[in-house]
């Protein structure tokens, strides 16, 4: 179902925010199977770099490179094989959750995806009682709570087909049991072969991913001395 | 850099519509990507989104509306007055109702999120940008084209107008609408772009302003008008091309900053 072996490649990554050096001389690969926790404390640019993850944010210096290739220039490849979640959940609150997802699953590849999966409301559906919003499909998102909001843009990863997660604090408003479920299903699309960049403040419960490579990017290790100009 | 070009052509063609590539060192698979499917998705879901917040979609008619049904009150109920007003009024009407429907365009997706995911997709961000401008166009400039003849009655336009009135308004809320969005995705990432945004707006619409009061105003007074609404059209096939562009740019660099 996935390509055999994926690989993301951080070559030589530098990142100035506003004069001051994020980050440099980031290397990094990460590969099929491999679960990446980016850390570091507040305003250390774990946000910034899963931007420039996306292609959202080019303000670079370095290669990023999606099996070999830079996500640049193969720009609707790449990011017909990613998902993002950031911040902000990306749902309309006068939509139901049904409609969101509607509308991501026509926004990700047209329904007809890498893997030939057809996304259609019955697998919204069944994405929707997996967050736990069985029932919920057809109440406006205005009328849910703040962690329901989240878990509507939290199905989109039981929808996508795409080996590549990048989730920026995924585990924001959820509850204890949503966060051990969500953490499950991020083990297991890694153990599928799949690779989840994401940032938390939270720790990772190490159970569910006592069989695959939890790697963590501390940010902190990269953080810019500064380079002042002649 | 240039060496990495040199190696494919292929490569060469940057953006979403390039699929296969060109380097044979590690085949990826490529994206079966319906064009319209991301235009439809998107135009489906803000039709619905507009459809569920009317009192939005009614400011801008309403303004035009109100405005026009103060002019007889402020100027003069005089029928010969208002018949030379009544081309050039209601088309500045038109214009400010549609300027005042700018600002949300882009504003609402950039506030939840659903902008990013926009840039994200693999769809290319043009068709995209298209279907938000033509339902703007269907919330503002359709009912405001719609309305303008009843309002044409209000200000005693002469009988002969009223075609080109409907003419000029249809093609050319459609070019503003376009036009708007270009300054709407500048100015999207800005807290308070109300005022830039006219700014950087206002001069692009002179032109529109000027041929289409004009091609009113000339066909009430029995002389030919479709020159004026020629112009118009080309007006609309140039924005049609360029602006989706432009703003798809915009916003692209809106979203980075």
């Amino acid at each position: 179902m996935m390509p055999n072996s994926l690989t993301l490649e951080l070559k030589d990554l530098c990142c100035d925010r506003d004069e001051r050096r994020l980050f440099s001389h980031l290397n990094a690969q990460i590969e099929s199977g491999q679960v990446v926790q980016v850390a570091g404390p507040n305003g250390s640019g774990k946000t910034t770099l899963l931007r420039l993850l996306t292609g959202i944010s080019h303000d670079y210096d370095g290669d990023i490179l999606w099996q070999g290739q830079s996500i640049q220039r193969h720009r609707a490849l790449y990011l017909s094989q990613m998902l993002y979640l950031g911040h902000l959940p990306g749902t309309k609150k006068a939509l139901t959750p049904q409609e969101n997802l509607r509308w991501y699953a026509g926004m990700s590849t047209a329904g007809k995806t890498v893997t030939d999966t057809t996304i259609n409301d019955t697998t919204i559906n069944s994405a929707l009682s997996k967050v736990g919003l069985y029932g919920f499909e057809d109440v406006p998102c205005y009328q849910l709570s703040a962690g329901q909001q989240r878990r509507v843009a939290l199905a989109r990863l039981y929808l996508t087909p795409a080996p590549l997660w990048i989730l920026d604090e995924p585990f924001t408003a959820i509850d204890k049991r949503g966060v051990a479920e969500l953490e499950q299903a991020i083990a297991n699309h890694a153990e599928r072969g799949g690779i989840v960049i994401l940032t938390t403040h939270q720790d990772l419960d190490t159970q569910h991913f006592k069989n695959i490579g939890l790697r963590t990017i501390d940010l902190t290790d990269f953080a810019g001395a500064i380079e002042y100009d002649e | 850099m240039t060496l990495r070009i040199l190696q494919g052509p292929s490569s060469m063609t940057s953006d979403s519509l390039s699929t296969a590539p060109a380097t044979d060192t590690a085949p990826l698979e490529i994206p079966d990507i319906n064009l319209w499917s991301g235009f439809a998705a998107t135009f489906k879901r803000d039709i619905t989104v507009a459809f569920r917040s009317r009192g939005d979609i009614a400011n801008p008619l309403i303004f035009f509306l109100i405005v026009i049904t103060m002019v007889p009150l402020g100027i003069s109920p005089e029928r010969d007055t208002l018949a030379l007003l009544a081309p050039g009024m209601i088309w500045v009407v038109a214009l400010l109702a549609t300027l005042l429907s700018l600002d949300g365009l882009f504003r609402t997706d950039y506030e939840d999120g659903s902008l990013e995911q926009l840039l994200i997709s693999p769809h290319p961000l043009y068709f995209i940008v298209i279907s938000k401008v033509l339902v703007h166009w269907l919330m503002t400039g359709l009912p405001l084209t719609i309305t303008a003849p009843i309002l044409g009655v209000m200000l005693s336009l002469p009988n002969q107008g009223y075609m080109p009135l409907i003419a000029s308004l249809a093609i050319g809320t459609g070019v503003l609408s376009l036009i708007g969005a270009i300054g709407s995705a500048l100015t999207v990432g800005l807290r308070k772009g109300g005022l830039l945004l006219s700014l950087i707006i206002m001069p692009l619409y002179v032109p529109v302003l000027i041929f289409g009061a004009s091609a009113v105003s000339s066909a009430s007074e029995g002389f030919p008008f479709v020159g004026q609404l020629a112009i118009l059209g080309a007006f609309l096939a140039m924005a049609m091309i360029l602006a989706p562009f432009a703003a798809a740019g915009a916003l692209r660099i809106s979203v980075n900053g």
